[in-house]
């Protein structure tokens, strides 16, 4: 299992699941679970277009997805948010379903560009891989303080200097580049469940940012190592098991926010009376 | 006149049964897709109703598994995942995208194991294409009853809860002090959600369903103040696309590259697409910051 | 548990002994007050004191733990208590018009296809000039500004006549004037039309002059009665239970709490705490 083509598959995943725990965290914090799953959508067109013209997977990848990115920040401007990301959604895949049907791809590389494939990144990937992920979780650092204060308090942030346009379109980017160095390893529609499965299982765990974001990063990086395992083993899809998991890593944490608050909710008579400033705060 | 009609409708356009199949089920499809996108735009529960079609592939790949209908695979995982989602509490609004991706994270994982079986134990080739592009040429012709009643199933649904949808869907609290059942209400519009998707997945793909769900509403509701109309345009929208794509795709066959044409799907997307942004140009609205109420000018 | 008043009586609503508890927290404790028809009640307290959530009880979305609340509901089975809630958010992309959400007030319950009529249109129309919204009545509800908002919403209310009107918190985000015109408006239905009102806020000041009686609550308890009788220094202090001064400025009230030493021992480290 840790021979040398596996030793790529550990390498780009590990990679992926620390830059998707990271940025995952903010997907949570903004509610921006369906732009997370709509730019890896469109992150699909782009590998189908490039295969056709014949360039590299990647930069059709990186392409794309920073073009969806752009667009639904334009977009979701002057309409709905949800609206806007929708279609954009289908715009892509309706281009990728084009570019598809005019190239002689089959049946497997369409599988793989969708849901992954361990043994799928070559040795001469992983320095791209390495290098676009190293690029965002930079980023997210260096924006770290106006994304955070944009995304919890977005108006008071704006009459602060910090315009939630830019804050929107350079979160998307970051999304965007995530997408394209985690497609190729783990496909394009289960990035999203590893963009926000950890990081919402990890918010369930904890209240402070950047334990929620550690936290994040360690279910992430869990979800992957097993999902190799679990894939190397049985044979079956890596997807399935990214998927399966991050979906147990959520219940996981509700769960255990359920019971803590069967244990915390013994019937207690409030305080009578009390100072005014209590009145005030119940 | 044919001398002119000639390069429009290529030979055979209206003869070929596969486009009367086609022309017949996207358009029942596409009416349905309209009026019950009209609420599910309304409701900003597009990220669901794209969710749904995306999950319904996880029962369409194992239909294959199972030897039965696609069509069936899809409705019951659909249904399945609406309870899910409707359990896990849909209806707050930032929690439940959340909720909603993380049943579509789960059951795109499913798809996946599905459709890699399809392939390797049931030796089903083409089941990704099919299952996630759809499939509007080749359906069998006896699925044209059963998709016909399931859409009516759908659209009855929606209408017969007209009213209680509306107020329900503009506030809860306003329903429920006027005994609006709103739970059921709920459900009962999830349901209905849940099989428009799954009709528009077989014919267009469930990649692409969400265009004929969302697109022809989202438009609508640009045009006109009233959900009435709004459901009406929105399906007249869906119709047109959808008969202009199967059109194309039928034409495409004799242009370049012909290799067996060009996708309906992306056909009606993009008419879709097109549509949209035209709305948003013609229908022009102030940005949301300056929008201030003109009758509190004038007072 | 929600039944029939005493028939015969002038009485709408009847709270008894009602008790609420959420989430371990006990939010009303015993709550007993009465409402007659047309009278003009304001419901008074602080921010999270439990107004709304004894709205919720009243309308039968909340069940007590204790206590029942007895409505009138007079012969028909329609709904008969008026809701105007807090706050709704209404998208402007909500494709619905003025009028059709006044509309839904007479029938938004009921299931099958509507049927236009030209008795509903009538319907519609008298209620839109009762509360002064013809002008925005084809305007999208998402559109309008707080105040024309809140008169589609009371006109929804109303239109199905209730006999008790519930209003959460309506004079919140309107600024004064429209304040003032909506008291005057809700007054006025109440006169006219023996509607019961029942409005909460946290500032009793623009309801002083139309008030008829005033449910005042304070950590889970209330008191009941006349302005003159609830809104006094002894009766305050009774049921906040530290010192309270009620102090008259021209034809406002002004309600303060604490001397330094009591708001000490209880905890507080304000000296005086404004509370309404």
């Amino acid at each position: 299992m840790f021979s040398g083509l596996m030793l790529n598959a550990w390498e780009s995943a590990s990679i992926v699941a620390v830059v998707a725990g990271v940025v995952g965290f903010f997907i949570v914090l903004r509610g921006a679970a369906f732009a997370a799953h709509a730019l890896p959508n469109g992150a699909f067109a782009g590998a189908a277009g490039a295969s056709l013209i014949g360039v590299d997977a990647i930069a059709g990848l990186a392409v794309f997805s920073v073009l969806g990115a752009l667009t639904i920040a334009a977009l979701g401007r002057r309409a709905r948010h949800d609206v806007a990301t929708a279609l954009v959604i289908v715009v892509m895949l309706g281009l990728g379903s084009l570019f598809l049907s005019m190239t002689t791809e089959y049946a497997p590389e369409i599988y793989s560009l969708l849901f992954g494939e361990i043994l799928g990144v070559s040795s001469s990937e992983l320095i791209p891989i390495a290098v676009i992920g190293v690029i965002c979780i930079a980023a997210v650092f260096i924006v770290y303080r106006p994304l955070m204060f944009s995304s919890v308090m977005p108006d008071v942030a704006e009459a602060r200097g910090v315009s939630s346009g830019l804050m929107e379109v350079i979160f998307l980017v970051i999304v965007a580049l995530t997408t394209t160095m985690a497609v190729p390893v783990v496909g394009a529609l289960l990035i999203f469940s590893l963009l926000i499965s950890p990081a919402a299982a990890a918010r369930s765990f904890t209240d402070r940012p950047f334990t929620a974001m550690g936290l994040s990063v360690l279910i992430a990086l869990g979800t992957v190592w097993s999902a190799i395992a679990l894939a190397y083993l049985s044979n079956l899809p890596i997807g399935f098991f990214v998927g399966s998991i991050g979906a147990g890593t959520y219940a996981a944490g509700r769960g255990w926010v359920a019971w803590r608050r069967n244990r915390r909710a013994s019937p207690r008579l409030g305080a009578a009376g009390g100072s005014p400033a209590q009145a005030l705060s119940t | 006149m044919t001398a002119f009609l000639s390069p429009i409708f290529e030979p055979g356009f209206f003869s070929n049964l596969p486009v009367q199949t086609a022309l017949l089920v996207g358009g029942v499809v596409a009416v349905v897709s309209g009026i019950v996108g009209t609420f599910t735009v309304m409701r900003g529960q597009s990220f669901a109703g794209h969710s749904l079609a995306d999950i319904g592939t996880a029962g369409g790949s194992a239909s294959f598994l199972l030897g039965i209908s696609p069509l069936f695979g899809f409705v019951a995982m659909n249904l399945m995942a609406a309870g899910v989602m409707e359990w896990i509490g849909i209806r707050r609004p930032r929690g439940r995208d959340l909720a909603t991706g993380i049943v579509l994270g789960a059951a795109l994982g499913l798809a996946a194991l599905f459709l890699y079986l399809d392939a390797t134990v049931s030796s089903t080739t083409g089941a990704t294409v099919n299952v996630l592009f759809g499939s509007i040429f080749t359906l069998p012709s006896s699925l044209v009853p059963v998709i016909v009643i399931f859409s009516v199933v759908a659209a009855g649904i929606v209408l017969a809860m007209y009213r209680p949808l509306i107020l329900s869907s503009v506030s809860a609290d306003l329903a429920k002090a006027q005994g609006v059942p709103v739970r059921l209400v709920g459900i009962g519009y999830l349901v209905a959600l849940a099989v428009a998707v799954s009709l528009s997945a077989m014919t267009i793909g469930a990649i692409l369903s969400t265009a004929l769900l969302i697109g022809p509403a989202a438009t609508a509701l640009r045009i006109t103040n009233r959900p009435g109309r709004a459901a009406v345009i929105a399906a007249a929208i869906g119709v047109a696309a959808t008969w202009l794509g199967v059109l194309l795709a039928y034409d495409s066959y004799y242009w370049f590259p012909s290799r067996g044409g060009w996708p309906v799907s992306f056909f009606v997307v993009t008419l879709i697409f097109l549509i949209y942004v035209g709305s948003q140009l013609r229908f022009r609205r102030r940005p949301r910051a300056e929008r201030s109420s003109t009758a509190t000018q004038a007072a | 548990m929600q039944g029939r008043a005493a028939a015969g009586s002038d009485e709408i609503l009847a709270v008894d002994g009602v008790s609420v508890t959420l989430s371990g927290r006990e939010i009303l404790r015993d709550v007993t007050f009465h409402i007659n028809a047309g009278e003009f009640t304001g419901l008074i307290g602080s921010n999270g004191a439990g107004k709304t959530t004894l709205m919720r009880v009243i309308l039968g979305l909340i069940t007590p733990s204790t206590g029942t609340v007895r409505v009138e509901t007079g012969s028909k089975r329609q709904p008969l208590i008026g809701y105007v809630p807090q706050r709704i958010t209404l998208d402007p992309d909500m494709p619905l018009r003025a009028r059709d959400l006044v509309g839904l007030g007479i029938d938004g319950q009921r299931f099958g296809l509507p049927w236009p009529s030209a008795a509903r249109r009538k319907q519609v129309d008298d209620m839109l000039e009762a509360v002064d919204a013809m002008r925005f009545a084809e305007s999208r509800v998402g559109n309008l500004s707080g105040g024309e908002q809140q008169r589609i919403l009371i006109a929804h209310a109303l239109i199905s006549h209730p006999r008790l009107l519930l209003l959460d918190e309506p004079l919140a985000n309107l600024d004064i004037g429209s304040e003032q015109e909506v008291v005057d408006l809700l007054a006025k239905i109440a006169r006219e039309q023996r509607i019961a009102v029942l409005i909460s806020t946290h500032d009793m000041n623009p309801l002083l002059p139309v008030m008829d009686r005033i449910v005042y609550i304070a950590n889970g308890k209330i008191a009941t009665g006349t302005t003159a009788e609830v809104v006094s220094s002894e009766s305050l202090t009774k049921l906040y239970g530290v010192h309270v001064d009620v102090i008259h400025v021209h034809d406002r009230i002004l309600v303060v709490a604490g001397r330094r030493e009591e708001a000490l021992q209880h905890g507080g480290n304000e000296s005086i705490v404004e509370l309404v």
